[in-house]
């Protein structure tokens, strides 16, 4: 057992918004706004680009939407020609309708993409041209950043721009890497340990560094961040390729239907003509959750974007969704990360601000996170102020590794506290059998006892207690409704795991974890049928890192960790993954409640155009028009119009993704399924209706087709 | 409509459900060589099948050579039974010297009783020898147990994992054959004697009425006929009035063992899909799917049939008795010919106990919808339920995204490759259906077919197509069905709805098979509530809808609202 300044923090790093999620505000985001003029005016011009057939035939769905739209649309000309105004103006609507439905749904499209593509612009506007200043045998020579090659070092001084991805190998410097995350105050770079990844375009603020550089042109950090949030648009994740088979699939099912209609229809003495064909079939293919898909799919990228998450595949984003357990590091993530003095417990005859006394005194030197936590309880605790220490001839006694304990000479008061049989040792006594009892009691309870004794004698004991952090408790809580298992990775004792276990409230726990037993671990979960969702910095993070299906790298973390990753948090904020899964869930929500709607939308559209397809022929099938349309051409115009705006009224859902609470898969899906699924039933029957008594009130149509 | 008659669907699924239990156990215990009472007699009887076969039972097929080995079977079944019709003249056992079978007459049958179809455009007695008719006997046996074939390599598929292979083919046919298919025939043949059905082979009697007419009366191995028929889900009776003709059910509690003993495999095999999976409450989800369809269905032709036409009243004809009895048995009545004539088409029987032609409009579409939705309401053996598991992959992925996850089903994830081979199951048979009818309703052959034009004609057509599809063989009426054009494009129908559309399916299977089971949560998309049981009667009713509502809608839609205007076809 180590006593509380067991060595120096680490890093100062600057507190990231992740350490205390509910207190702090998150980083700036970009592009919060959805809808701004810029991004919609280019959308809409992109959207019109997007016409080109050799694009649309990536999405069947809407293809056939446009080929059908040509088709009308030459049928229109046709009947203009031949001066038939009155059918002009019907398969002239029908058409414009259909046009319309295909560009709402590039819009949508565009819009998604859109966002992304200025986040693009603004990392490369960061990616400016820098000289490095390259060791060579003979000294430094100064070449652009762009010849630099792997396993070149270079040098960087206060002020200067770190030319490409690399790792310290000398020296401590703070480094703005605002360009990348977004986050104002520098971070503390060094040689050695976990902290010594620097990436390309940001800024060294003071002290300089030596560094080895690990990529080439090309193949930075910026450079593939640049690319991934370009390309990610254009590559579906598996689950897309099989709803798009599907929604391919029942297109080509429903073209089957309309085709073989028309001999149906001409054996039934009820022949229809080309464009109420075409309009039946887009009313019946799913446009609408074929013209949002990959909407939807950019979105959520766009949406761990926004969260300072750079995904590196769109697997990752899908599997985030599915993950089933999540394996979280104790220190940092679940707790504050450093242990708090809570309680003071004094050996028998000892009175309270006396032992209170005493370990302020002996904390006053010690700036570890556990010292001041021991000056701020007798403070608030005891009420006791900082002594001032001016006037006594005070010799500090710093912490060894040797000795484990400090402490401070006060004249001949000599006050000490640490590690417990560090302290019993110094007494040079055994120590009294309550005080024992509460040392065990701390140590069960996963916490760390520390002695606090002067001149040679115990007074009492400090408990040191990892601080769960706020919220996390409620927020492993909602993850464990939503299905997904916590397991704490801790390099504690097993006893003091299964304390902190319980207390945070995880399911598992892994204790004295090594990198082979937590990669043992993903392994054995997955063997399992788990998927694995993992946090990890350090070189040692990276076999269990390659192996998790959701593996986020802390963007402070080493090179090694950041390769091994598929997606990476440029706020190093552990509770990251939490919001990650959450995203992921929320993209694979979006896309089945619009796929249900769409689907359900059918009803609603058959009961509008079959009747109007047929009514003429057989007068009783007018039974069959619930709706009560006024008319056959106005019942077939009000079903394609409907077909088409719902594409934009549900643009915003798309985009922003249906709105997603943890909670059990039954309560997800019985929600889901009203909303969306007898939502869709019943929603296009009252707005074609509605459509259909404006269509009427404007005179739009007037003829029957 | 009265409440006895609405009750007794009700009745009998319940009835269905016990069997489901008790069968399902018994069928289990053979698919998993467990004891049975019949071992001591079978056990020698198949380990010589496998020695005179030469075929290792224990030997794990993949999927290619499952499926290879189950298509040998039938082809050489078709090829023979093929042969058998063609070269009829020249071989024995044809006292009556019947001539050959026309060409696409014996296309048609040979398909027709490869698989499971049965659907008979000849007249038994007058065209088939008797080495024909006992071929025609034994194919109704190797169907079905080809049925079960399917089912086991399918639901290995969602019972195991990170395997490549889905079982052995010969273990599950002869298995299936031996300790079932035969033990269950000759059961129910003893049953049916007992209820009153002859069972002999004498000549056929020649008898003087009372009124001083002549008449023969045709009789024979009427009892096993039937048992098989209908234990089988086959459909090809002994008599061409089937349940109707008073030999085939010579009371109410005949028909009524009857329709029970056609339920008895399809549904235990759902238990059996539970037990297999080690989750019996997902068999008792699909249980409850089909049952609910299936009660549904028969309501609602029941309440068509027992409101009789409207043209009746219209025209001020009064009968004593309310309800359509054109065409019906009456000693049955409408209720229990009404559930009789939509079990005919949900469970694939195809045999009938009324002249469908003469159903009420609606009533003909429901017995027509249990069809054109793919026979999964229960369905004939064994591919009732795979094609209710198609319907189960679909409703999981359109609506399974919702829970946050992507689809999956018993632990198994649905990728796109299982995505594109549902689809596959699910597009084979509306294409065929939609366009065979289609050409036939514009084409002079086909047009030349149709004894009744206008909406009801089309349902002809439709219906035709559709139980050759759907491998039922139940037989509207009013169609030309043995005309060249019909015979031979049923017979394609048939052929397409059997191996095109179950065999994706079994791919499908194989990939699933070869997957890690994701151990269950409280995010894993619940399959066994009644949340699931209506989501999947939605997927089953609004796919098949979306899909034959237009035609429905110029067929029996127009028709039935034209007759309430006066109006018949």
């Amino acid at each position: 057992m180590t006593v509380a300044s067991s060595h120096p923090e680490p890093v100062p790093i600057p507190a990231g918004p992740g350490d205390r999620p509910s207190q702090t505000p998150r980083p700036p985001r970009r592009d919060e706004r959805l809808w701004t003029r810029e991004l919609m005016s280019a959308a809409a011009v992109n959207g019109l680009r997007k016409l080109d057939p050799r694009s649309m035939v990536r999405n069947p769905v809407m293809f056939v939407v446009e080929v059908g739209s040509v088709f009308t649309t030459a049928d229109a000309l046709r009947y203009l020609v031949t001066g038939h105004l009155a059918l002009f103006s019907f398969v002239g609507q029908i058409s414009v309708w259909l046009w319309l439905t295909v560009l709402f749904a590039n819009f949508a499209e565009a819009m998604a993409e859109g966002r992304g593509q200025a986040h693009a612009a603004a990392l490369r506007r960061t990616r400016v041209e820098t000289v490095a200043r390259r060791e060579t045998a003979t000294g430094l020579e100064e070449v652009p950043a762009t010849v630099l090659a792997k396993g070149d070092v270079v040098r960087v001084d206060a002020n200067g721009i770190i030319p490409s991805d690399g790792e310290v190998i000398e020296g401590v410097a703070s480094v703005d890497e605002s360009a990348i995350t977004g986050e104002s105050a520098p971070v503390i770079r060094e040689s050695g340990g976990d902290r010594s990844a620097v990436t390309g375009g940001t800024r060294v603020t003071s002290d300089w560094l030596r560094i080895r550089i690990a990529a080439g042109r090309g193949e930075t950090f910026l450079d593939r961040m640049i690319e991934l949030i370009e390309t990610s648009q254009r590559r579906k994740t598996p689950n897309e390729i099989a709803l798009a088979l599907l929604l391919a699939g029942m297109t080509l099912i429903f073209l089957v239907v309309v085709v073989t209609l028309a001999p149906f229809s001409a054996y039934s003495h009820a022949p229809v003509s080309v464009t109420v064909l075409i309009a039946l079939l887009v009313a019946l293919a799913p446009t609408t959750i074929g013209g949002l898909l990959s909407a939807i799919g950019i979105s959520g990228m766009n949406r761990l974007l926004e969260r300072n998450v750079l995904a590196l595949t769109g697997r990752a984003v899908e599997a985030a969704g599915d993950v089933s357990v999540i394996m979280l590091d104790k220190t940092g993530t679940l707790t504050l990360g450093n242990r708090q003095a809570t309680e003071f417990i004094c050996a028998p005859g000892v009175d309270p601000t006396q032992l209170a006394t005493a370990a302020q005194l002996a904390s006053l030197a010690d700036e570890t996170p556990e010292g001041r936590s021991i000056v701020v309880l007798a403070k608030t605790a005891h009420g006791l102020r900082e002594q001032p220490l001016g006037e006594r001839e005070a010799a500090f006694v710093p912490f060894s590794a040797q000795t484990r304990m400090s402490g401070v000479d006060l004249g001949a008061q000599q006050i000490r506290k640490g590690a417990v049989d560090a302290v019993a040792a110094w007494t040079g006594q055994s120590i009294p059998d309550e005080v024992a009892a509460t040392v065990d009691r701390i140590s069960r309870s996963g916490g760390t006892p520390l002695l606090v004794a002067q001149d040679r004698r115990v007074l009492g004991t400090v408990h040191l207690k990892d601080v769960v952090k706020e919220g996390i408790k409620d927020r492993l809580q909602a993850l464990r409704s939503a299905g997904v298992k916590t397991v704490m990775i801790t390099g504690d004792n097993p006893v003091t795991a299964a304390a902190i276990a319980s207390e945070v409230g995880v399911d598992e726990f892994l204790a004295e974890a090594t990198p082979e037993r937590k990669m043992e671990y993903v392994k054995a979960m997955k063997a399992e049928g788990y998927l694995v969702g993992m946090v990890g910095d350090g070189t040692n993070d990276a076999p269990a890192l390659a192996n998790a299906d959701v593996a986020v790298a802390m963007n402070t973390g080493t090179m090694a960790a950041r390769e091994a990753g598929n997606m990476i948090d440029l706020d190093s904020n552990p509770t990251k993954l939490i919001e990650i899964v959450e995203v992921g869930k929320q993209i694979l929500i979006t896309r089945g409640a619009l796929t249900t709607f769409s689907v359900a939308n059918d009803v609603a559209k058959y009961f509008a155009i079959i009747p109007a397809m047929f009514v003429v022929a057989f007068p009783g099938l007018s039974a069959l028009n619930v709706m009560h349309l006024t008319s056959p051409g106005t019942a077939i115009l009000s079903a394609i119009i409907f077909n088409a705006l719902i594409i934009p009224a549900l643009i915003p859902l798309a985009l922003r993704g249906v709105h997603y609470r943890p909670a059990g898969a039954a309560v997800i899906l019985r929600r889901n399924l009203l909303i969306y699924g007898m939502g869709g039933i019943i929603l296009p029957f009252a707005g074609i209706k509605v459509i259909d008594m404006a269509v009427s009130a404007l005179h739009l149509v007037s003829v029957i087709h | 409509m009265t409440w006895q008659g609405a009750l007794q669907p009700i009745i009998l699924v319940a009835v269905v459900a016990v069997l489901a239990w008790s069968v399902g156990s018994y069928l289990y215990r053979v698919f998993e060589n467990q004891r049975t009472y019949l071992d001591p007699v079978l056990i020698p009887v198949e380990r010589a099948v496998y020695r005179l076969c030469g075929v290792d039972p224990q030997a794990e097929m993949r999927w290619t050579t499952y499926v290879f080995a189950l298509l040998a079977v039938n082809v050489v079944g078709f090829l023979v039974l093929f042969g058998l019709l063609t070269l009829q003249p020249l071989l024995p056992l044809n006292p009556a010297h019947l001539p050959a079978i026309p060409f696409w007459t014996a296309w048609n049958t040979a398909v027709s009783f490869m698989t499971n179809t049965n659907w008979q455009v000849y007249g038994g007695e007058t065209t088939m020898s008797y080495l024909s008719q006992s071929w025609l006997v034994v194919q109704q046996f190797l169907s079905p147990v080809s049925g079960i074939c399917l089912f086991l390599a399918v639901a290995r598929g969602f019972s195991r994992q990170n395997s490549r292979t889905l079982g052995n083919f010969w273990h599950d046919f002869v298995r299936s054959l031996l300790w079932v298919a035969v033990p269950f025939a000759i059961v129910a043949t003893i049953v049916l004697v007992a209820l009153g059905s002859p069972q002999n082979l004498k000549a056929y009697t020649h008898v003087t009425t009372l009124q001083g007419g002549h008449q023969i009366i045709a009789q024979g191995p009427i009892a096993a006929m039937t048992a098989i028929m209908q234990l089988g889900d086959n459909g090809g009776g002994f008599m061409n009035m089937n349940a109707a003709h008073p030999f085939e059910a010579p009371n109410v509690a005949s028909l009524l063992f009857q329709l029970v003993l056609g339920f008895a495999i399809p549904a235990g095999l759902i238990y059996v899909f539970g037990k297999m999976i080690k989750d019996r409450r997902q068999s008792w989800a699909i249980f409850a799917a089909m049952a609910v369809m299936f009660i549904g269905g028969s309501l609602v032709l029941y309440h068509f049939e027992a409101a009789g036409s409207a043209m009746l009243p219209m025209h001020q004809v009064h009968l004593a008795s309310a309800g359509n009895m054109v065409g019906k048995e009456t000693r049955f009545g409408v209720g229990t010919t009404s559930l009789f004539e939509n079990s005919t088409t949900a469970v694939s029987w195809g045999s009938v106990a009324a002249s469908n032609d003469s159903l009420t409009p609606i009533g003909g579409m429901v017995a027509l919808f249990n069809m054109l939705t793919g026979e999964v309401i229960f369905g004939s053996w064994g591919v009732g339920m795979i094609g209710m598991l198609a319907y189960v992959v679909l409703a999981i992925f359109l609506a399974g995204l919702m829970v946050g996850r992507t689809p999956e089903y018993l632990g198994k994830k649905i990728g796109a490759y299982e995505v594109k081979m549902a689809v596959l199951a699910m597009v084979v048979p509306s294409f065929v259906i939609l366009i065979l009818a289609a050409l036939s309703v514009v084409i002079r052959p086909g047009l030349a077919g149709i004894f009744n034009p206008g909406p009801h004609g089309l349902t002809e057509v439709l219906y035709a197509f559709a139980s050759g599809v759907g491998n039922n063989g139940s037989a509207f009426g009013g169609l030309a069905a043995a005309s060249p054009w019909y015979a031979a494009t049923v017979g394609v129908a048939m052929l397409l709805g059997r191996f095109p559309m179950y065999i994706p399916l079994v791919a499908m299977a194989s990939v699933l098979a070869g997957k890690q089971r994701i151990p269950v949560s409280a995010g894993t998309f619940p399959t066994h509530g009644p949340l699931f049981v209506v989501l999947l009667v939605g997927t089953v009713l609004i796919v098949g809808a979306l899909v034959f509502f237009p035609v429905l809608a110029l067929g029996p839609l127009a028709e039935q609202f034209a007759m309430r205007s006066g109006q018949l076809f």
